[in-house]
């Protein structure tokens, strides 16, 4: 497996004083990030056609671009993958030889969590946008980006900041082939406690 | 080949329902084939005692999955998803007979002249809704236009 991490960690000491002290400001560190290329990883094998078979025939989807190749020569200049499976090919083996730590789908969500010490998150929206169609044989690798941070914000659940993060997917040749965005909201309860 | 033709679609058709009885083996061949190898999509012990949801249960990819079979059914193989955005409300489990229903909430051009429709799929079990999602997908304006032609700023999703 290759693995290639770029950009900035978020300081979660720095940050914890700057948080205390500001209210709607979003503090230098992560405003820093906003933008910024992080956490480029490259999926552990190649796109192959069993998965994308296995794929269609789980929702027994009968489009014969994933099936008959005159069709898919005809309308997409060869065999694609569904779009929808954009993400599969980055979930790693349940088990692989000697692999002793495995990276977090969303690390930027995880450090946002912890730079402003919202023990509580959930995902409120996630959209898939699709580029190029993903094909047999592609290498595909992702990178995380951070878009946007709130204020704070008070809602049902509780205090917290609302962030957006893309993961945008490339192909081998650097080409744009989906992004998956996800908006995700951390907080704390309004009684304190950590579930 | 039967393909949906732009000039075809109008604001508020409804697409053809899809109601399918939902099996355990559908919710773990969903989740391996999304390689989702977590226990509530296969494990029933688990999914209840320590996730403690009443059974395993339809996972997130495999929602997209269906929804995309779902427009590209009705739209047949030149319709090109373009994009997708989810609300998940609750959960399927086996033994559900999960309905996806969707309507046409917009038709649009872009500058480009590739014709969109988007679609609000809901997916429902004995009327509760459990998901919905935002489709767009990219149509052919005549018979000659093939949306999966587009490459770079003539894709625009």
């Amino acid at each position: 497996m290759t693995t290639a991490r770029t950009g900035a960690q978020i300081d979660s000491q720095k940050g914890r004083s700057v948080h205390q002290n500001e209210e709607g400001a979003l503090p230098e560190d992560v405003a820093a990030l906003i933008g910024v290329v992080q956490y480029e990883e490259a999926g552990e094998f190649p796109v192959e056609r069993g998965y994308i078979w296995t794929s269609a025939s789980s929702v027994e989807n009968g489009n014969p671009l994933f099936w008959d190749d005159d069709v898919a020569a005809e309308l997409t200049d060869g065999p694609i993958a569904m779009p929808t499976m954009l993400s599969l090919w980055f979930r790693p083996h349940h088990w692989a030889p000697g692999r002793t730590k495995q990276a977090l789908p969303l690390q930027i969500h995880f450090d946002l969590k912890a730079r402003f010490d919202l023990p509580e998150a959930v995902m409120s929206d996630n959209t898939m946008i699709f580029h190029d169609p993903v094909r047999p044989g592609d290498r595909l690798r992702t990178r995380q980006i951070l878009r946007s941070v709130s204020a704070p914000k008070t809602t049902k659940l509780g205090t917290g900041r609302f962030w957006v993060i893309d993961v945008e997917v490339l192909n081998q040749d650097d080409v744009l082939v989906g992004v998956e965005s996800y908006t995700g909201f951390g907080y704390r309860r309004a009684s304190g406690g950590e579930g | 080949m039967d393909v949906l033709l732009a000039g075809e679609v109008q604001v508020g058709d409804e697409l053809p329902p899809l109601v399918y009885d939902v099996t355990a083996t559908t919710i773990v061949l969903g989740a391996l084939a999304a390689r989702d190898w977590r226990p509530m999509h296969h494990d029933h012990d688990f999914a209840v005692n320590r996730n403690g949801t009443k059974d395993i249960f339809l996972n997130t990819p495999n929602q997209a999955a269906w929804f995309e079979r779902f427009v590209t059914d009705w739209t047949g193989p030149k319709g090109r998803l373009g994009r997708m955005t989810f609300r998940m409300k609750g959960s399927v489990f086996p033994g559900d007979t999960m309905t996806i229903a969707g309507t046409v909430t917009a038709v649009d051009t872009d500058d480009t002249g590739c014709t969109w429709a988007t679609v609000l799929v809901r997916l429902t079990v004995a009327g509760d809704l459990k998901t919905d999602c935002t489709a767009r997908v990219a149509l052919p304006t005549d018979p000659t236009d093939n949306p999966w032609t587009r490459r770079a700023d003539q894709w625009r999703p």
